[in-house]
């Protein structure tokens, strides 16, 4: 390794209470066995310490890739790598995590093992796609890592214009709330496409997220192009003895203010007798009460997913939140799965054919329209898709009659496949 | 020169995470009865079992070197069953199924430097992007913001003293892989690109810039006799968009670039539905090693809704609540014409009404 980088004002982030980056950095460099783990992490510091002096950054993008794939890594070449040529290369792999980020103490002790073989010895559970991050390798190396990994279960995650790695919660692991099986949900779907996720060649980026329930704890309505969300359709179940304790110990005041009126449907009431009565019809799910008295309330036993589509941050047209696609379907059986992943092929074929060069599925939706994009992949209208109808009578409306029949005729199917 | 047999990858894509998973979360999948919160950084998950799994949450630099790694992994070993996740917002969780375990595990946490905490209505670890680190287009760091505002916040991580949770994000670009939160510390830019002229014949596809602009405010050009491209000054946003397609664009600047909060960002569908962040603050400068402006500002935000905000209210339904105005009134922060919205469907952000509190 070369002389040590000064490096004072990273050195004041080794200051104060919150666990340092920096120090972590310093250990690889000071510490590490290694020697060309020593100077990757001098000369990543000399490079950052240089950023924060002239508050610009130094790394540029480039092509690498793995043998067999177009994409998973992220290539970063120093431009300032006459300064810091051992980390003058710094690539960056996103790795799939296990479905609901669970780990042994042991795969993770093997994946440090094989990362301090060939990379920089720096890592991040998880990136905000999901990812776990592999921060800092040389181009051949790159290969070696994943090669070794690849041969105990790991696979690369997208980068590009691609089906990205995707993210569930917790879920049916550990909390009550869930309303489906996430990992299977999770696995089922970026496993169909693992050909889109590892050979970009799609508009742009496509992620699928998948949450238990309405808490929506991986936000994939605001951030996932196909968000799964948990949900159910009968009655909130009521312990109402323990919700009766809730009461006593907490007073009706409390449960007035904290819970009755802050239901979106004022669908609550409390009644004389400190029990609860929910009108069901009005209950949207949006999880309040459950999240203040979980011991008491819990989702019902007609459980499914409600599907949103389109969600995204700013670029290119501003930021999208997802929208209800499918209000309800089931899934528990095979078929009810094959469907689910029908819908997202379905989607990101039209979505393929369709959209622009680098478009998200989201602002494609939003360019032709709700209704021109449900046509192309075969979904009927549904009045759960919308918040409000129609307020601008600029609208073309020459085909009411057929379209109205084509509404009654799917009621008349519906009561028909519910008395079947 | 002989080539090598390259080997083929297995596309295995997402792994099973029932292979990792803590036998007791594994034994009661699907089957939890309800939760409760014992102390801060600390959750309790009943089963219908009648099994029970403590989980102790702890946060982290994030940019883990294997060191850390490893004494996260020794911990798991010695105090917890082995068995570890991580949350969507970087934290460390360990489960373990035997209440007694939870001390000193809670202990040998601390003591090696994590800070548990992080559970209900505390401010979560910040979730933030790559910044200096790693990236190549951003106008500023991201682990350092978050380092310097964590040491800030350390004491709202570790108790529950907000009315409901609080999410924090960063982003290091305008356009960007920072999430919504409560509150966000994003940068933003204030002047267009600077181009590189001599750069733009040779590294730049000029049609894929051209369209990436959200106001078409590139044109492609001649200068000094060579193919280039030009900005129209008064119609650029100053967003950065043609910056990752072509380098050549120089956004970020050392002291144009600034940072901008926002807040109101709630993912979540409990009570109101799921809302976007609005701006509240801009021309924060970006200031390393710590940032001190940003972080004030973050502080003061914090401080007003912890005071006036009632249980269970999130920032954006606490905001609902009490108006906009009252918010810049209690913030103490200036209103400007930038909030006011101009972008497409924009309209929908004005008052039309007379609902107004005095
Ligand atoms: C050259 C440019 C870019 C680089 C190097 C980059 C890098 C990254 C990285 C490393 C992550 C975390 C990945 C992970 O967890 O696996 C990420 C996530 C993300 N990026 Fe980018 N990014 C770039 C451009 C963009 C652009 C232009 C956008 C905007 C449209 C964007 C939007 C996002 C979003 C929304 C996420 C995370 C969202 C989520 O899934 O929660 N990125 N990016
Ligand atoms: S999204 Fe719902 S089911 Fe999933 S972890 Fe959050 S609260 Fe639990
Ligand atoms: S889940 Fe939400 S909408 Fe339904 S009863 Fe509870 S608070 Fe009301
Ligand atoms: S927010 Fe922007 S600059 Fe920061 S890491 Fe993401 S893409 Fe890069
Ligand atoms: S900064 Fe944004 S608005 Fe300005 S030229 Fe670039 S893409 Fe267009």
């Amino acid at each position: 390794m070369s002389d040590k980088h000064s490096t004072p004002m990273l050195d004041e982030l080794e200051n104060g209470p919150w666990p340092s980056f920096v120090s972590g950095i310093k250990r690889l460099r000071d510490q590490h066995d290694d020697e060309r783990i020593n100077g990757m992490a001098n000369d990543l510091l000399g490079q950052l310490e240089h950023s924060y002096e002239t508050r610009k950054g130094y790394w540029k993008g480039g092509t690498v890739s793995v043998y067999g794939y177009g994409g998973g890594i992220i290539p970063r070449f120093s431009e300032v790598g006459k300064q810091f040529p051992e980390s003058r290369e710094f690539h960056t792999l996103r790795v799939q995590p296990p479905a609901g980020n669970h780990y042994s103490t042991d795969i993770l002790r093997q994946l440090a093992d094989s990362w301090e073989k060939w990379g920089s010895g720096l890592v991040t559970f998880h990136g905000q796609t999901g990812n776990i991050m592999f921060i800092g390798s040389s181009t051949e190396n790159t290969q070696h890592f994943f090669d070794e990994i690849n041969e105990y279960g790991f696979d690369l995650g997208g980068a590009g214009p691609c089906v990205r790695t995707s993210m569930s919660c917790v879920g049916a692991a550990r909390c009550e709330q869930s309303c489906a099986n996430e990992h299977k949900i999770h696995r089922t779907l970026v496993n169909n496409f693992t050909d889109d996720v590892h050979r970009p060649a799609l508009p742009y980026k496509f992620k699928f997220k998948v949450s238990g329930c309405p808490n929506d704890c991986t936000n994939s309505i605001e951030r996932a192009d196909f968000a799964v969300i948990g949900t159910w359709r009968d009655d909130i179940k009521i312990d109402q003895q323990a919700f009766g304790e809730y009461v006593g110990t907490k007073g009706r005041q409390h449960v007035i203010d904290n819970i009755i009126t802050r239901c979106p449907t004022k669908c609550m009431t409390l009644k004389d007798d400190d029990t609860l009565e929910i009108d069901n019809r009005n209950c949207v799910k949006c999880m309040h009460c459950l999240n203040v008295v979980p011991a008491a309330l819990s989702p019902g036993d007609d459980k499914g997913i409600t599907l949103l589509l389109g969600g995204k941050r700013t670029l290119k047209i501003g930021d999208l939140m997802g929208t209800v696609i499918v209000p309800f379907m089931k899934l528990e059986t095979d078929e009810d799965y094959e469907r689910l992943v029908e819908i997202a092929e379905e989607t990101i074929d039209f979505w393929a054919e369709n959209g622009l060069e680098h478009e998200r599925c989201g602002e494609m939706i939003e360019r032709i329209g709700l209704v021109n994009f449900l046509e192309g992949v075969g979904i009927d209208v549904d009045p759960n898709m919308i918040s409000y109808p129609r307020e601008s009578s600029y609208v073309r409306m020459d085909g009411w009659d057929q379209e109205a029949q084509k509404w009654f005729q799917r009621k008349i199917d519906e009561r028909r496949a519910a008395v079947e | 020169m002989a080539k090598k047999e390259m080997r083929r990858p297995i596309e295995s894509g997402c792994p099973d995470g029932v292979q990792y998973m803590h036998p007791v979360m594994l034994k009661n999948f699907g089957q939890w009865k309800y939760h409760d919160h014992p102390r801060p950084g600390v959750l309790r998950h009943v089963a219908h079992s009648g099994d029970t799994v403590w989980t102790v949450k702890a946060g982290t630099q994030r940019i883990l070197d294997v060191f850390t790694l490893r004494k996260l992994c020794d911990i798991g070993d010695k105090y917890a069953d082995g068995h570890v996740r991580f949350t969507i917002r970087s934290n460390i969780e360990y489960m373990v199924s035997d209440e007694v375990k939870v001390e000193p595990l809670i202990a040998a946490l601390e003591d090696a430097g994590f800070v548990v905490g992080g559970t209900a209505n505390s401010v979560a670890m910040i979730s933030h992007t790559q910044g200096w680190l790693h990236c190549d287009i951003p106008g500023t760091d991201a682990s350092g913001v978050v380092k310097a505002m964590m040491d800030e916040l350390i004491e709202e991580f570790k108790n529950c003293n907000m009315p409901n949770r609080v999410h924090i994000t960063t982003s290091c670009c305008q356009i960007n892989c920072g999430g919504q939160g409560d509150i966000a510390i994003n940068v933003q830019h204030t002047k267009p690109p600077k181009i590189n002229h001599d750069l733009v014949a040779n590294v730049c596809e000029r049609p894929s810039v051209v369209a990436r602009c959200p106001v078409a405010a590139i044109r492609p050009a001649m200068v000094n006799g060579k193919p280039s491209l030009e900005v129209d000054e008064v119609k650029c946003i100053c967003c950065g968009a043609c910056y990752p397609p072509c380098p050549p664009m120089q956004i970020n600047d050392p002291e144009h670039s600034k940072l901008a909060i926002w807040v109101g960002g709630n993912h979540s569908n409990a009570r109101s539905k799921p809302s976007f962040q609005k701006l509240v603050a801009g021309g924060v400068p970006n200031n390393p090693p710590r940032w001190p402006e940003a972080t004030l500002i973050v502080k003061r935000i914090l401080k007003v809704y912890k005071d006036d905000a009632k249980d269970w209210e999130r920032i954006n339904d606490w905001i609902d609540r009490i108006g906009w105005p009252r918010f810049f009134e209690l913030t103490g922060l200036p209103f400007t014409k930038f909030h006011i919205d101009n972008w497409r469907g924009s309209r929908k952000s004005l008052n039309a009404s007379t609902h107004i509190r005095f």
